[in-house]
């Protein structure tokens, strides 16, 4: 087997795996990035409305208040350390990319514009802070080649369309890189490397109606599983308010930041029934869960009334073209609505992923292990949407994905050098190593009746069903009972097309296997929680229970095993924030 | 509806054919990349990039009836049939509809497309006026997807010399930023018959970018900078 | 090759080009309303024609201004299709010499005919 040897290694070339690709190629150290496709095909490039920072160019702000509103907004299950460090980063992090060449949109005196978002406020709670810097709607697009643009001044080594397998570690528990299969050539490779990020972004795509582009398969969370390693916090998925009904493109919440917003089909602006206070901008599983519910109580629009209007036409032409071009052309070509005349249909569609691998604030991976509950896999690291820090908690704000990326990238990339300092010396491969990896692939070398797209179809129809908004213990219950199902049938999957050069049927073959753990996962953690927190709503326990289940969930596979660990309350510097009911 | 699609595999073609497919779908509301994935549902042997679906990421840049377009923003009601889908134009075919992209990336690369400011950092971030901000509206948006440059005669005969609309774009992207200091080594890489001057501004570029970018005006700013660092 | 930086040229030629399409663009219609004007029947009507010493000159300054585009446009066409550096250098020389001639021949007609008659 083809082997290449590399001090660092990143999989995923999203925001994060670049972020952190960055600060190791401008050190001496030899730095990969694998990637399934070429970078700036990741799905940070959809990224719309921007990236959050109290730079206060528009308005008064602190990081504090930043921090506040990041811990509130995810109903008190984010790690408070974290929080601190990523919005006390923020700013230094947002002009780092501003002196690397993003294309923030400016204000009047040259300063990085910023726009409103949900869940911002001034004063702990106070009015609405305008905290959200942007490039037009491309905030995400512009950050992502930004990076790519950068790791190429700096000669970071690119394996594009490289599928990665599975992760390499000894006896140990050492990480030693990874296998990965050539997607042009379908040889598969060994890459040793002495430390690892996984940066695979989310897995999005295990619901039918998501906003998440056909990548977001959940391969890093796949390859975490296979190891033995838990995943924490699967049951909290974030469904964004609006996305374009029937089609799950992204309307960003900058839409409502600038001056949209909701109609029932009343004509009745119903988000000041749900949040008196913020209104539209109120957190997104608030608005979301309204918008369900308003169409489930019959005030949807439309012939089937399925949808909300999203009304923006109010900005006017000027500033729609200006600071929304991106929307304008999503919504005539999706929804065959001009937003500047009416107003655009929207519906909830599943858009991130606040789970994922655990990490600490280095983005070391941690996982219970003989001294405690949270220790560090050596030479692993995760950040990004794949990774659970956790700063999102049980719901993410608008804005916090980007920082987040940036924020962790960067700080994985620092600690991942001191590692490499401490670790000069490769560890020796075990023998066979790669053994699991290639067995999976020979797997898929025999035939099959079952059909991967056919099982692809009902995993998504299964979890959009199951797992959707609102959950319901007998309904999760039904929901593995299918997903049982499911993966007997993948057992008994094959392939038409066993050929090696640009088979993307065996991609998508693999990318189901990831799909089906993360599935499995969240099924398994959304039935153990019982209480109603942020995005996970159960309706047979509406309360938040923080006496039960101030708690993160560890799922691992070995037995479907659900454990639990403290929520961090106690912030590096600051005075912790104490849980108290959350109201728009 | 009846689709003509580019087939080849290089592990069982000897050369590319046409394949004639019939597919029940409903066109209302739905997209090129809507129906190249059903197809493939049915053929799983069909290859084709895809990511984001709606425009935004550059993947699934195809030549359907003779336009270079991205299948997951072009309305499928819109398409006369049979739909004749063919992999990008002027680009080494790996299979099917897929490319090689590498000589496209290479000429991106080539144009050293990052910020070049050596002055020292300000602990804030670099100002710059609205209207400076402006002259990159129309340059930054560019999503690699190829579809300018593969639709380019130029590049198509000089592919390894020619940087192509692209490229150019991206290049003219860094010159209008006010931030960039290096305008005159930027002007000095381009300045030449091969790598600037094969484009003759026919324009194809223009009319194939599904982003609605001009590349054919940001080349015009190129040629006249450096006629006015010239005279 | 494998250079992939500017020789820091071309936008010499790509200005002859232009400013040469500039120069046809008005001297083109010109001569061709002069000669419109008073179209020749015979032989000594032709002669005539060219006998005021500015259209000889404007006669001459068209012809240069067309050959110098057509060698740019030419120089296009082979730097698209002809990749050897040998038989696109040759073809080079052999348009240069056919337009420079061409040129040269012009003049002889044009000046070196009247002096031919005043002797």
């Amino acid at each position: 087997m083809n082997t290449r040897r590399f001090d660092a290694l990143i999989v995923g070339g999203g925001g994060a795996g670049l972020r952190a690709a960055l600060q190791l190629a401008r050190s001496d150290y030899k730095v990969a990035v694998v990637s399934k496709v070429f970078p700036t095909r990741s799905h940070t490039v959809s990224a719309q409305g921007g990236i959050t920072a109290a730079l206060a160019n528009v308005d008064d702000d602190r990081w504090e208040w930043h921090m506040y509103d990041t811990v509130k907004g995810g109903d008190w299950l984010g790690d408070q350390d974290a929080i601190e460090f990523m919005c006390r980063e923020a700013a230094s992090a947002v002009y780092e990319l501003e002196h690397m060449g993003l294309p923030f949109s400016r204000l009047d005196n040259g300063k990085i514009y910023q726009r409103p978002f949900g869940g911002q406020s001034k004063n702990f709670g106070g009015d609405q802070a305008t905290r959200t810097c942007a490039a037009a709607d491309r905030t995400g697009h512009a950050l992502l080649h930004t990076l790519y643009q950068q790791n190429i001044a700096h000669r970071t080594q690119f394996f594009d369309e490289y599928f990665a397998l599975d992760l390499l570690r000894d006896a140990e528990g050492y990480c030693l890189g990874v296998t990965a299969m050539s997607i042009e050539t379908g040889e598969p490779l060994l890459i040793e490397a002495r430390t690892t990020l996984l940066a695979t972004g989310g897995a999005g795509r295990v619901f039918w109606n998501s906003s998440n582009a056909m990548i977001n398969t959940g391969d890093g969370l796949g390859m975490v599983l296979r190891a033995g390693l838990p995943l924490q916090d699967m049951e909290f998925w974030q469904f964004h308010p609006t996305g374009i009904a029937g089609v799950g493109c992204l309307i960003t919440e900058g839409v409502r930041g600038e001056g949209g917003y909701l109609l029932n089909r009343n004509g009745e602006r119903f988000m000041e029934r749900y949040a008196p206070h913020a209104k539209d901008l109120a957190g997104r599983d608030v608005v979301a869960r309204a918008i369900a519910i308003e169409i489930a109580e019959g005030r949807g629009c439309g012939a089937r009334g399925d949808y909300v209007d999203l009304k923006l036409d109010h900005l006017g032409e000027k500033t729609i073209a200006e600071k929304l071009p991106g929307i304008r052309d999503l919504a005539i070509r999706f929804a065959g609505v001009d937003p500047a005349e009416k107003a655009i249909p929207v519906a909830p569609t599943a858009h991130y992923m606040m789970g994922g691998i655990p990490t600490n604030l280095h983005g070391q991976v941690v996982a219970p292990a003989r001294f405690g509950p949270e220790e560090p896999v050596p030479g692993l690291y995760a950040v990004g949407e794949c990774a659970c820090v956790s700063v999102h908690g049980a719901n993410r704000l608008g804005g916090n994905s980007l920082l987040d990326l940036v924020v962790f990238g960067r700080a994985a990339g620092m600690h991942m050098l001191e590692y490499l300092r401490d670790n000069p010396y490769a560890r020796p491969l075990p023998d066979h190593a790669a053994e699991a990896s290639l067995a999976r692939l020979a797997r898929w070398e025999q035939s099959g009746s079952e059909r991967v797209a056919a099982i692809t179809d009902d995993l998504r129809r299964v979890m959009q069903a199951h797992a959707g908004v609102f959950r319901i213990d007998a309904v999760l219950r039904d929901g593995l009972g299918k997903l049982g199902e499911l993966e007997t049938r993948l057992a008994h999957a094959g392939l038409q097309d066993t050929s090696r050069v640009f088979n993307t049927a065996r991609i998508e073959a693999l990318e189901l296997e990831n799909l089906m753990g993360v599935a499995r996962a969240t099924l398994v953690s959304a039935l153990n929680r019982t209480e109603s927190r942020g995005a996970h709503t159960r309706e047979d326990f509406p309360q938040r229970d923080d006496e039960h289940w101030l708690k993160h969930t560890l799922y691992s596979r070995e037995g479907d095993q659900v454990d639990a660990k403290p929520v961090r309350l106690k912030p590096l510097t600051v005075e912790s924030i104490r849980p108290k009911e959350r109201v728009y | 509806m009846k689709f003509r699609l580019h087939r080849y595999n290089p592990e069982t073609d000897a050369k590319p054919f046409m394949q004639d497919v019939e597919l029940d779908i409903d066109p209302a509301g739905k997209m090129l990349l809507d129906a190249l994935l059903a197809i493939k549902a049915q053929d799983e042997t069909l290859s084709l990039r895809r990511s984001c679906r709606e425009g935004v990421c550059g993947s699934d840049a195809v030549n359907v009836n003779g336009k270079n377009r991205l299948a997951c923003i072009t309305p499928l009601p819109e398409l006369k049939e049979p739909i004749e889908v063919r992999p990008l134009p002027g680009l080494p075919v790996i299979r099917d509809l897929i490319v090689d992209m590498e000589p496209f990336y290479k000429q991106y690369r080539s144009i050293k497309p990052w910020l070049v400011n050596d002055a020292p950092e300000p602990e804030v971030e670099r100002l710059q006026s609205p209207a400076d901000r402006a002259l990159l509206d129309g340059a930054y948006e560019c999503i690699l997807c190829a579809c300018c440059t593969t639709s380019c005669p130029s590049f198509w005969w000089n592919p390894d010399t020619f940087v192509g609309p692209a490229g150019l774009l991206q290049a003219y992207r860094f010159i209008a930023d006010s931030r960039d200091e290096a305008t005159a080594a930027r002007l000095d890489n381009l300045e030449d018959p091969y790598r600037l001057y094969r484009c003759r501004g026919i324009m194809s570029c223009v009319e194939a970018c599904p982003k609605g970018l001009n590349p054919t005006a940001a080349i015009g700013r190129i040629k006249s900078l450096l006629v006015k660092r010239r005279v | 090759m494998k250079s992939t930086t500017g020789s820091h040229t071309g936008t010499g030629t790509w200005l002859v080009q232009r400013a040469t399409a500039l120069v046809l663009a008005v001297a083109l219609p010109g001569l061709m309303i002069h000669f419109l004007a008073a179209l020749p029947v015979d032989f000594s009507g032709w002669q005539a024609l060219f006998l005021p010493l500015w259209v000889r000159v404007m006669l001459l300054l068209t012809m240069t201004a067309l050959a110098l585009h057509a060698w740019v446009g030419m120089r296009d066409i082979f730097m698209d299709y002809v990749h050897s550096t040998g038989a696109r250098l040759a073809m080079y020389l052999t348009v240069i010499v056919i337009l420079a001639g061409s040129v040269a021949w012009l003049a002889v007609i044009v000046f070196g005919g009247t002096q031919g008659s005043a002797a």
